[in-house]
């Protein structure tokens, strides 16, 4: 509360937020506030000099996360975050460059960069909001959107099977992979430090709420309805084989840290020498 | 030790790999590219050569990629570059929007090939230049350059990560199959001998920092990730602060100043060259290949008593209208010869009005021009 002669309360977060960017344009329920608040606790308590940690977005909800971190940060073009975070690291190895955008994003129209950068396993931290859907054009199919799932684009119900994000990035080479939900908060953030100290392709998928559009259209009921959902049907199975962890329209969504392995990483040379 | 890893003395060497030194004088330190037909030699002598001067070679996944990592190291503090052809040029044009969107400075080799599609890809063609200016979606502005030998393959790759740090753009260098794949004499000067432009800095703290507040040139300073700005970059339109905001008026002030910075400093950027256009009845306007073709076809010209001059546009964008509308008042006729159905003819056209005719000289590419046919060309248009 401001009150007269006293200095507005400030948030403990607050020097990472552009706070003069407040309030965002996600919609009421949307669980990306969340993760932005499990990703800027993390990066407090991870002890990284946070004028060397780079964000990268591309287009979508999430790709408009960049645009509130006060870090260093792009909002790049559609599915190309990977590859720009890979140029930036290139160039100076000292930058913590970690990519924060969607599943359409990372998975659809970048899905050939999320790959290549697993198998070449650059240093880049990915933090992969999957909400199931297309929100920022209105609720269209994504590659994550469930069998049977219904939305603008898939009217009587999704055809095609979903990517299984964890299983993707483990066989592509990813050597840090979790899923977490927004319902898991506390653990997300453990995970978001994890990745960030981990040398190599880091993945996190947080699977979140859209009660605008996929909450609507399958009749799920609103932002907090689906985040007590996500808790009451989300299992913890540490480090098991993410080919075992499918996300379907309903049952069970697995949970957990699947992937924690070490690999010769890029650009481990060029830091052994000093290049500038 | 001032000059390791630096090629400097006289050369028997392709065009491509001329390109390729040229861009190590320059002090690009990372290249990101896919191979691809005939600008592969230069991803692979940098593949050897970037490891000897402390710089990076990746090869990407695809042009799309190759493209967003230039952009990238750009922004990472490194001057950097691609190379491709036809449908890898095709490929990049979204991140180049984006380049000249968020103001990176970064180089682009395009060694030209028969087109549309797949075309041609082992020939020459010139069929791009309209790409070049054009490609990305809406209203922006780059630099492109037109180099006719070997030599300033070498030459103006340095002469382009110059200029773009200079304007904050990415700048091309387009060249064709037949200048990329010819061996010739190249000189390669001390690199202490090297003008080096170098990037423009914040001069104020961070918390007085505005990303995209230009100098008085309409540039602004560019602050590097990872230096204490934490200066947010977007490819949505923006204010000076890097915000966003959806507006006509920021649009307005943004959309102008990019084509401004260009069109304003064109003085400093245009470069061409003449020869005998002063008493000229004709003139022969051509770049690249074809600039190079051109000259025998004016000399036969003139030995049959023509008065014919030649001008080689050595920087193609911004197009040097100025001195195109100047000849126009002088003489009856322009001869344009490029490889493709007309594309900086039409320029010369739009420039030239109803002070002179224009004489385009199309070539379909996978070759060059017979001289000769240029020359039928220029004594059509004398008469």
């Amino acid at each position: 509360m401001n009150t007269a002669g006293a200095e507005p309360e400030k948030h403990p977060l607050d020097d990472y937020l552009r706070v003069d960017r407040l309030p965002h344009i996600w919609c009421p329920g949307c669980g990306l506030g969340l993760v932005l608040n499990a990703f800027l606790r993390g990066l407090h308590k991870s002890g990284l000099d946070a004028d060397k940690v780079v964000i990268v977005s591309g287009i979508g909800c999430t790709g408009r996360a960049a645009g509130y971190l006060k870090l260093d940060s792009f909002h790049t073009t559609h599915g190309r975050a990977i590859p720009f975070a890979t140029g930036l690291k290139l160039a100076n190895p000292k930058l913590k460059v970690v990519v924060f955008s969607g599943d359409g994003d990372l998975v659809a129209i970048g899905g050939n960069h999320f790959i290549h950068a697993a198998r070449r396993n650059i240093d880049v931290t990915v933090l992969m909001v999957n909400n199931f859907i297309y929100g920022m054009t209105g609720g269209q199919l994504a590659p994550t959107t469930p069998l049977a799932a219904r939305t603008t684009t898939s009217p009587q119900g999704n055809i095609e099977e979903s990517f299984n994000i964890p299983y993707l990035a483990a066989s592509s080479g990813a050597v840090y992979v979790a899923r977490w939900t927004v319902a898991h908060i506390n653990r997300m953030e453990k995970a978001v430090i994890e990745a960030m100290h981990k040398k190599g392709f880091s993945v996190i998928e947080a699977i979140s709420s859209c009660p605008t559009y996929y909450g609507r259209m399958n009749r799920l009921g609103s932002g907090l309805e689906l985040i007590k959902y996500f808790r009451d049907n989300s299992v913890i199975k540490q480090g098991i084989n993410p080919l075992h962890a499918g996300v379907g329209i309903d049952g069970q969504i697995v949970v957990g840290k699947f992937v924690d392995i070490e690999r010769p990483y890029m650009p481990a040379l060029q830091e052994e020498g000093d290049r500038k | 030790m001032p000059g390791e890893g630096y090629l400097t003395g006289e050369f028997f060497m392709s065009g491509d790999e001329a390109c390729a030194e040229g861009a190590i004088c320059a002090g690009c330190r990372l290249f990101a590219g896919y191979p691809i037909t005939p600008s592969t030699e230069i991803a692979e002598r940098l593949s050897g050569r970037m490891p000897e001067v402390g710089g990076t070679y990746i090869q990407m996944e695809d042009e799309l990629a190759s493209m967003a990592a230039v952009l990238g190291a750009s922004w990472g503090g490194l001057r950097a570059m691609t190379a491709t052809s036809g449908p890898g040029f095709s490929l990049m044009m979204e991140n180049i929007g984006l380049g000249a969107m968020i103001e990176t400075p970064c180089v682009i080799i395009n060694i030209q090939r028969g087109g549309p599609s797949t075309g041609l890809p082992t020939s020459t063609g010139q069929g791009d230049m309209m790409q070049a200016r054009w490609g990305s979606h809406g209203c922006y502005s780059i630099i492109a350059l037109s180099p006719y030998s070997p030599q300033e393959l070498f030459d103006l790759t340095i002469r382009a990560f110059n200029i773009s740090e200079k304007y904050r753009v990415p700048v091309f260098v387009m060249s064709e199959a037949d200048t990329g794949h010819m061996y010739e004499k190249v000189v390669i000067p001390p690199v202490d001998e090297i003008e080096i432009t170098p990037r423009r800095k914040p001069s104020v703290p961070p918390e007085e920092y505005l990303p995209f507040k230009p100098d008085d040139d309409l540039v602004p300073p560019m602050a590097n990730a990872g230096e204490g700005y934490r200066f947010h970059a977007t490819g949505l339109t923006h204010d000076e602060r890097g915000y966003p905001v959806s507006s006509e008026e920021v649009q307005d002030k943004l959309v102008r100043r990019l084509v401004d910075k260009i069109d304003k400093n064109r003085d400093d950027i245009i470069d061409f060259k003449e020869d005998g256009v002063d008493g000229a009845e004709v003139v022969v306007c051509s770049y690249g290949i074809s600039a190079r073709v051109s000259l025998v076809a004016v000399e036969r010209a003139r030995a049959k008593g023509i008065k014919v001059g030649m001008l080689r546009l050595i920087t193609v964008w911004p197009f040097p209208e100025d001195r195109i509308r100047q000849i126009s008042r002088q003489i009856g006729a322009f001869v344009i010869p490029e490889i493709n159905y007309g594309q900086i003819a039409l320029e010369v056209e739009r420039c030239a009005g109803a002070g002179a005719r224009t004489i385009l000289v199309p070539h379909m590419g996978g070759g060059v021009h017979n001289p000769d046919t240029i020359l039928q060309a220029i004594e059509r248009a004398a008469r």
